[in-house]
């Protein structure tokens, strides 16, 4: 890592011609057309294809998710096999979790995170453009077992001694594997490249307690990824040595313990669910000010319970393991240290709530899924407290109960926050509003059908209808349920689709105003869409909420806030740097990524790939550290960077 | 968390006043620490499960007393432990700026790194002839992991350091490089420090 990152350090031929240290590529310089996306290391492009991936892969699970409640909805369901549900359910817990909601999210910090903090692109450009191109082949590769020999079938879990060769023994799980150490490498490389931005390339003033909440929950996500992933990615490795190379890490037969997967995965999986829902936090901390017109209430009880929220998730992990006998001494500490956690996002919820208190309320899009997040996600929480009581946590194992919690915090907590965050800054970065009629019908269709389909799993679970099992026998009371169930899925289904509609119809829209939301933070202080370099002037920080504060002043006679400048004033007054310098396109990040699905194909078919695909990584990599990130100034200007305008990332 | 920008050595204007570079470095270790964690947590479970499921080798179970050789391993430590002298010394010489005789430490670091990696080889070549495959027991699959694990990450900061000493033979190089070679240094020490854990858990408590 050291190496590839230390670029523009050498020194190129005389004459400043274009660099070109190896001569495979040309230095790309298209600004349109598939070649300037597949080369690019603006950090807002890179966003733009982290969220179409994105919601590719929220369609693929979506098929999924209706394709296991056609079986389920009537008793002795005839659509799919056993083993067709197996991978069914598998590939939509793995697609969502993995190739959905963390990329979703990777989207919405990618694109805010600099326009958050004030910094013209992230710290590393090119290691971001990796960090995509990773993900999506990684994602790729996970999906390819639908058309080599069956998906994955064990669950997104995998337990022992399932995942072993014995109980499945097609291809699927050594793609999923492999596809997900891949996307994990993209994950940690993204997260130290977002840790280093918010800690080193803020704006003047930009103090840490004066960062917008999104970018301080993101900050923590970022952490919980660096320190959860690798956890993750032994046992995986552990995994592909089982299963290609002949180990025994998790047979029981020889001898293994099969806790120890269990461990090493839930070690990983808990502070994931947090990776999961702080994202969401973060957007409604922002979208529920702006549409209350009234600051956060408790700002720094927002942030520290966020990050309470991030230490905490390191020791809950064995609540997932109740029903695995570890011992009452063990349960005892984890029921504890469950409902402790609770604390602190209690803690948001009330301050959520407060901030809504007395404020003018904006009902749109927005704001409603917001709100719909508050009330959807304190159900999933409740029910979640439920499960830190280990005796009645055993009742309720393998249960569609846990099916319902975890829906109502996922559903109803990331997924409308992200759905509030399309709202809020489609026009920020497409430049034109979403239809907020077309936006009612997509909250209120996914509000009925989530409450619809995860509602009853609550009934049908406690009267003991079991998780991941592809029919019911007619004539347990789970009938009818099942089929709301559904019916359910099916609204949630047309919601999305509303929302499709919607985004590809936004297009035609007229262009917006410049702060259609009158909003409070950074990245509005901008055009929409922003510039490659973002603000002409970096501005410098004097307050939370700077851009607020720059619009609104006192009132000297009754104390109220009173609007005094518009948005575009405040631009004007900004005024404009001299020779922004902005790191180039390369073609290398892609050449890099690529290597790697070559070397995960050559673990499973021909280990003479391994060596191919490690000498396209190497090689590239040699590539990447002769090129300068940052192509000198062709015209008469080079070399007289104003130090107070340079940029000063480098990847 | 400065009003005004702080610089770092190489002039770049950061926050906190560290590098990009150095501070993404760190990140990256602190994640490398957590990987070793969960592959030592894993030799540590299966240490003591040395029968495996497949037929008893000839020379009966391999176990740790059986196969360690001491007084060997003890050699290979104290070659890599040396290597982090000198490549303290490469990084003292290059921030003078006496990029000679810095050029000479980073080889000498990248030799003594192949003298570990070459003991390496060696011993797993003993353990195999004396009847521990991959596969033979939890107890030799998790060894091999484990150790396997950082022996690339040696071949990589091997790789790193022949890239440096062949880049830096370029008339350019002046001390701003300075922290090229202390953030290859960082990689290198970790690398050291986490063979020190090995070492004393895998080789010297007895199971």
């Amino acid at each position: 890592m050291a190496l590839i990152e230390r670029k523009g350090q050498l020194e190129l031929g005389d004459g400043g011609d274009r660099a070109e240290p190896i001569g495979v590529f040309t230095r790309p310089m298209a600004e349109t057309g598939w070649r300037s996306w597949v080369t690019t290391v603006d950090h807002k492009k890179i966003a733009i294809m982290y969220g179409v991936s994105a919601i590719f892969f929220f369609v693929v699970g979506g098929i999924e998710a209706l394709l296991i409640r056609l079986q389920l909805a009537q008793p002795n369901g005839k659509v799919v096999s056993a083993q067709l549900y197996n991978e069914l359910f598998t590939m939509h817990g793995t697609t969502m979790i993995f190739l959905f909601v963390i990329p979703i999210g990777a989207a919405f910090m990618n694109y805010f995170i600099p326009l958050q903090v004030g910094a013209r692109d992230v710290a590393f450009p090119r290691l971001n453009a990796f960090s995509f191109w990773a993900f999506i082949f990684g994602a790729i590769f996970l999906n390819l077992g639908w058309f080599l020999g069956g998906a994955a079938d064990g669950g997104w879990f995998m337990y022992a001694p399932n995942s072993g060769t014995l109980f499945s023994p097609s291809h699927g799980i050594d793609f999923w594997t492999l596809g997900l150490i891949i996307t994990g490498i993209a994950s940690t490389a993204g997260a130290v490249n977002l840790i280093v931005t918010v800690l080193n390339m803020r704006a003047p003033g930009m103090k840490i307690m004066r960062m917008p909440v999104f970018t301080w929950m993101s900050l923590v996500v970022q952490f919980l990824l660096v320190f959860a992933l690798p956890v993750i990615t032994v046992a995986l490795f552990l995994l592909m040595f089982q299963r290609n190379f002949g180990a025994t890490f998790f047979n029981p037969d020889a001898g293994a313990d099969p806790l120890l997967w269990q461990h090493l995965f839930w070690l990983f999986g808990h502070p994931e669910v947090y990776i999961l829902i702080l994202p969401a936090f973060g957007i409604v901390s922002e979208v529920l000010p702006v549409f209350s017109k009234k600051p956060l209430f408790g700002y720094p009880f927002v942030v520290f319970s966020g990050a309470a929220i991030g230490f905490m998730g390191w020791g809950v992990w064995a609540h997932h393991m109740f029903a695995s006998g570890l011992g009452p001494i063990s349960v005892a500490v984890f029921s504890i240290t469950t409902m402790f956690i609770a604390v602190p996002t209690g803690v948001k919820i009330i301050n959520w709530i407060a901030t809504m208190w007395g404020g003018r309320l904006r009902l749109t899009t927005s704001m409603l899924f917001a709100i719909g997040l508050i009330g959807m996600f304190t159900i999933g929480g409740l029910s979640g407290v439920t499960h830190a009581v280990s005796p009645a946590d055993l009742q309720q194992t393998d249960t569609y109960y846990v099916v319902a919690h975890f829906h109502y915090v996922l559903f109803g907590g990331a997924i409308f926050g992200f759905f509030a965050g399309f709202y809020y800054w489609w026009p920020k970065v497409f430049g034109r509003m979403l239809s907020e009629r077309l936006g009612k019908w997509n909250f209120w269709l996914m509000l009925i059908g989530m409450n619809l389909t995860f509602g009853p799993m609550h009934i049908v679970g406690l009267q003991g209808q079991p998780r991941r099992t592809y029919r019911y026998a007619p004539g347990m009371g789970f009938d009818m349920w099942n089929k709301v169930e559904s019916v359910g899925a099916f609204i949630i289904a047309l919601g999305v689709l509303v929302f499709l509609i919607n985004a590809i119809q936004s297009r035609k829209h007229k262009a917006y105003e410049l702060d259609p939301w009158d909003a409070r933070t950074l990245e509005w202080m901008t055009t929409s869409p922003p510039q490659p370099h973002n603000f002409d002037a970096i501005p410098t920080v004097h307050t939370l909420d700077e851009f607020f504060h720059r619009k609104y002043d006192e009132d000297p006679a009754t104390g109220a806030m009173i609007k005094v400048k518009e948005a575009d004033q405040v631009l004007e007054e900004m005024g404009r740097d001299e020779h922004i310098h902005m790191p180039s396109p390369s073609y290398w990040p892609i050449a890099v990524a690529f290597g790697l699905p070559i070397l995960a194909f050559g673990v499973i078919y021909s280990h003479i790939l391994i060596v191919v695909g490690a000498l396209m990584v190497l090689g590239s990599l040699y590539g990447w550290a002769m090129e300068p990130a940052t192509e000198p100034d062709s015209g008469g200007h080079g070399g007289d960077v104003a130090p107070s305008t340079e940029l000063v990332s480098h990847g | 968390m400065a009003d005004v920008a702080l610089h770092t050595p190489a002039g770049e204007h950061t926050t906190t006043g560290l590098s990009n570079t150095k501070l993404a470095v760190w990140l990256f270790l602190g994640s490398e620490c957590l990987l070793f964690g969960g592959l030592i947590s894993t030799f540590m479970l299966y240490r003591g499960r040395v029968i495996g499921s497949g037929p008893e080798p000839a020379k009966g179970w391999p176990t740790a007393g059986k196969l360690y050789n001491i007084p060997f391993t003890s050699a290979s430590s104290f070659v890599l432990l040396m290597s982090s002298l000198t490549m303290v010394l490469a990084v003292a010489s290059m921030q003078r700026g006496d990029r000679p005789k810095a050029r000479l430490w980073i080889l000498t670091t990248a030799l003594l790194g192949c003298c570990f990696l070459a003991g390496q080889a060696f011993e797993f070549t003993h353990f195999y002839r004396d009847g521990a495959g991959y596969t033979t027991s939890l107890f030799t699959s998790s060894f091999y992991t484990l150790t396997g694990f950082h022996g690339v990450h040696v071949a990589v900061g091997v790789v790193m350091l022949v890239s440096l000493y062949v880049l830096s033979g370029r008339q350019q190089w002046g001390s701003e490089k300075a922290e090229s070679v202390e953030i290859i240094g960082l990689y290198w020490h970790f690398v050291d420090i986490v063979w020190i854990v090995i070492f004393t858990l895998v080789y010297l408590i007895p199971s």
